[in-house]
């Protein structure tokens, strides 16, 4: 199953920090521990994100579109990084987050979210219903 | 393990630790034991002390070091135990325990393996030639992938009983012809480097083109090969024919949602929803491509079969196949692995990018091998070529021989599905 694994932010991580000695370390201990996810074959794409002042938003109502320059409030709802993980099942996935460095200088938090797959939909989804999603992804492609 | 066991969130969050260690485990102790049963008894031995240990003393910070000095330790005292029988095993036994810093930290240190050398000695060994092809492929998802034998016997569509048997031959082999579980070195890596990407892609092509039963696609044992050749790309990032797999079976991978209709029948490339297609697989594998060819790796078997799936990835639509592209790949293909099934392959390229008389042409070169008189795929091709030309009774003569040769159910149905529409 895929997963992806979002680091939060801080409000260190929303100062977009200069590198300190602490960070350096930090670095350091997240390379080896990317290495190790790699060689497992559970890594299969990630990024760092700017602070949230570097971001915007679009706000959605009816039918206007309201634009709002970041940086945004609360903090700890924002995402400072991502992985996406290729595991067995969510203890898996537990399991490599419990092994994670602390991505940030304080206390910090992962969030793991697992991607919809078409068994999630189970019985429910009849042959013609998965074909009624298949010709919306096909529109959806512009194909 | 009883199965209460199992479902106690403090076990199975330790069953995944142990999961995530158990093929680094088994690989240390195998090298140490040269035993790869012990070892695997060992290793099962090591998770049943963490069961006990875990709960009260918590996770320790590097479980791999934990795991592997408890299994020493009862390495130890089992050949102690024994060492009354004989004066070699006593031996061994002072051996092992003369060896300084028994700790977890000297464990640990031999673990910081940054190399890897140690599990990919274990998949060398597991893919060793000495043990028949398809006892191969279980022995590696068992020891490897740590699959049960029940999950590969499901995989493989087969029984418990022949997959047990498999692996136990597997093992005997091992041990008879005296493998050692390391990387071979020097000349003798290329040619052991062959027979595990061999297995990893043999592994993926029963899950992506299942040669019997009723699905047509088996995502686990793609998702098995795609972690295999995942992990020896990260532990041998050097060999651009392992990069060129793993480019291989990402790209191919990326297409496992759109290759079955919904209702499970088999949809052919040009025909498949390209918004179903993984684009995120199909970058990684972009990338491992480039990767390979920065080492030189270009004309590499592998590289070339991935640079052909890259073709059609690249590709909006099927009307943007750039066909020309990929019969030039296919004749190159065909210099460097020279088989039929690459020149029926390069036919139906050449049919694609120059009419369906040059596929003929070609496939008419190699319809007397001996290797494809059972091929179902054959008869399918010469039935397109000939449809296209317009000549429909004689495509659809092949189209009925193709679907009689084909073990697939959902590949037969669409093979018949064309036989009945030459007829229109």
């Amino acid at each position: 199953m895929r997963v992806m694994v979002f680091v939060k932010a801080t409000e260190d991580s929303e100062k977009g920090l200069p590198p300190t000695e602490d960070m350096t370390e930090m670095f350091e201990a997240m390379g080896k521990f990317n290495e190790e996810l790699v060689n497992a074959g559970v890594m299969v794409d990630g990024d760092g994100l700017k602070p949230s002042s570097a971001g915007k938003r679009i706000a959605f109502d009816g039918a206007s579109r309201t634009v709002i320059d970041g940086p945004f409030a609360e903090t700890r709802e924002l995402v400072a990084g991502y992985w996406v993980w290729e595991v067995k099942d969510m203890d898996e996935a537990v399991a490599w987050a419990k092994r994670c460095p602390n991505p940030m200088p304080g206390p910090s938090e992962l969030e793991i979210r697992p991607f919809y797959e078409m068994e999630d939909f189970g019985e429910a989804v009849t042959p013609e219903i998965a074909e009624r999603e298949q010709r919306l992804r096909e529109k959806l492609g512009g194909e | 393990m009883a199965k209460d066991e199992i479902r106690d969130p403090t076990n199975r969050a330790i069953e995944a630790v142990f999961r995530i260690e158990r093929a680094r485990l088994i690989a240390t102790l195998a090298r140490m034991t040269r035993d790869v049963d012990r070892a695997e008894e060992l290793a099962q031995e090591a998770l049943l002390i963490a069961l006990t240990e875990w709960p009260k003393s918590g996770v320790p910070d590097r479980p791999g070091a934990w795991l592997t000095a408890a299994a020493k330790r009862r390495l130890i005292d089992g050949v102690r135990h024994e060492a009354m029988r004989t004066r070699k095993q006593a031996e061994i036994a002072r051996e092992l325990d003369e060896e300084p810093d028994m700790g977890v930290e000297a464990v640990e240190a031999a673990l910081d393996d940054p190399l890897g050398d140690e599990l990919l000695g274990l998949i060398f060994a597991a893919c060793h030639p000495v043990i028949a092809h398809e006892a191969r492929a279980a022995l590696t998802l068992r020891l490897v992938g740590g699959l049960t034998v029940e999950e590969i016997a499901r995989a493989f569509l087969s029984n418990e009983a022949t997959i047990a048997a498999r692996i136990t031959r597997a093992k005997k082999a091992i041990a008879k012809a005296g493998v050692a579980f390391e990387v071979p070195r020097g000349a003798e890596l290329q040619a052991r480097l062959a027979s595990v990407l061999e297995v990893v892609y043999l592994i993926f092509n029963e899950g992506y083109a299942a040669t019997a039963g009723p699905s047509l696609v088996r995502p686990p044992l793609c998702a098995e090969a795609q972690r295999l050749a995942r992990i020896l790309a990260g532990l041998m990032p050097e060999q651009p024919e392992v990069l060129g797999l793993l480019a291989l079976v990402e790209i191919q991978a990326s297409r496992l949602a759109a290759r079955a209709g919904p209702d499970g029948r088999f949809v052919p490339l040009t025909e498949q929803n390209r918004a179903r297609w993984d684009q995120l697989l199909i970058r990684r594998g972009q990338n491992a491509l480039a990767r390979a060819g920065a080492l030189g790796g270009a004309d590499g078997p592998y590289a070339l079969q991935a640079a052909l799936a890259a073709c059609h990835a690249r590709a909006r639509s099927a009307d943007e196949t750039d066909w020309a592209r990929i019969a030039a790949l296919y004749d190159r293909l065909g210099d460097v692995m020279p088989s039929p099934v690459v020149e029926l392959n390069r036919a139906v390229a050449h049919s694609m990018a120059f009419g369906p008389e040059a596929g003929l042409r070609l496939v008419d070169a190699i319809a007397d091998a001996a290797m494809l008189r059972n091929y179902a795929p054959l008869p399918a091709a010469r039935g397109d070529f000939l449809f296209r030309a317009g000549r429909h009774e004689e495509a659809r003569a092949q189209f009925e021989a193709a679907a009689a040769l084909s073990g697939n159910e959902r590949e037969r149905d669409f093979l018949l599905g064309r036989a009945a529409a030459c007829a229109v």
